[in-house]
């Protein structure tokens, strides 16, 4: 099926991850609140990507599971990498200017969520929303 | 770079965000209604998100911080129109955005502003005391 993939450099980049995110997801045929919580998660996860990466890309593909489609979305950087994800994860917590709300909120956002991370080498952040 | 525009009216001043904001453009909105504050001596800020589809921490934290610095300047902001989608997605965000007033539509938004300017009370004094 469909593969998008969104380079993120800048600013403008988040906003196009997020136009991206939100035309897989209606194709996908996620309802609207559902499309608007990816779309919230993808635009957190890209500006860690940004921000704290140093900057990566977004891949994203509409994906079936058995009766069920969704939207998933792959946020790859070659950055410092997060030593403690576990910290990272907790509301609150940040380690730039952020609100400590990104890796946690996006987490609550979506039905499925990993992340892999190396420090020094990057990381790896995977989401998936069903419709 | 684009700008998001300001309106004069009366002592208040309206913004209606109309594009999907990059960082940047959220941070030059800021930066700009806190001149705009203080140039009119306005009293009130309505920024109208009715067209926002998101409003991601970001976009969340800027509205508070607007809120705030008006605030300081003795101007009470009013954020209004927003979509059902993005209120639910708001609180499960973690995002209460606190200190910012709201209101369903500008309208009603437009009348909490009026009142302050009519009575001279900030609006949360006003509705203290109120009681209605």
């Amino acid at each position: 099926m469909a593969r998008s993939t969104v380079p993120i450099r800048n600013g403008e980049d988040v906003v196009r991850v997020r136009q991206e995110v939100r035309r897989l997801a209606i194709e996908a045929g996620l309802g609207l609140v559902d499309q608007t919580k990816v779309v919230t998660a993808a635009s957190e996860l890209a500006r860690n990507t940004l921000d704290y990466g140093k900057g990566g890309q977004a891949v994203m593909d509409i994906v079936q599971n058995g009766a069920r489609r969704g939207v998933r979305i792959v946020f790859e950087d070659n950055g410092p990498g997060i030593a403690d994800i576990e910290l990272a994860l907790k509301d609150g917590y940040t380690s730039g200017k952020g609100m400590g709300l990104g890796l946690g909120g996006a987490r609550r956002l979506c039905n499925e969520f990993a992340i892999v991370s190396t420090p020094g080498k990057g990381t790896m952040v995977t989401i998936a929303r069903w419709k | 770079m684009d700008r998001i525009p300001i309106l004069k009216l009366g002592e208040a001043l309206l913004v209606t965000i109309q594009v999907d904001m990059h960082d940047r453009l959220a941070l030059a909105l800021e930066e700009d209604l806190t001149t705009r504050i203080v140039e009119y001596s306005a009293k009130g800020v309505l920024i109208d998100i009715s067209a926002l589809e998101i409003v991601d921490s970001f976009i969340g934290r800027t509205l508070g911080n607007i809120a705030m610095i008006a605030k300081v300047l003795d101007a009470d902001t009013v954020v209004v129109g927003m979509r059902p989608a993005v209120a639910i997605t708001l609180v499960e965000l973690g995002l209460s955005l606190p200190g910012v007033r709201t209101a369903l539509n500008a309208e009603r938004g437009m009348a909490m502003i009026k009142r302050r300017i009519d009575d001279g009370y900030p609006i949360s004094e006003y509705e203290d005391e109120g009681g209605s």
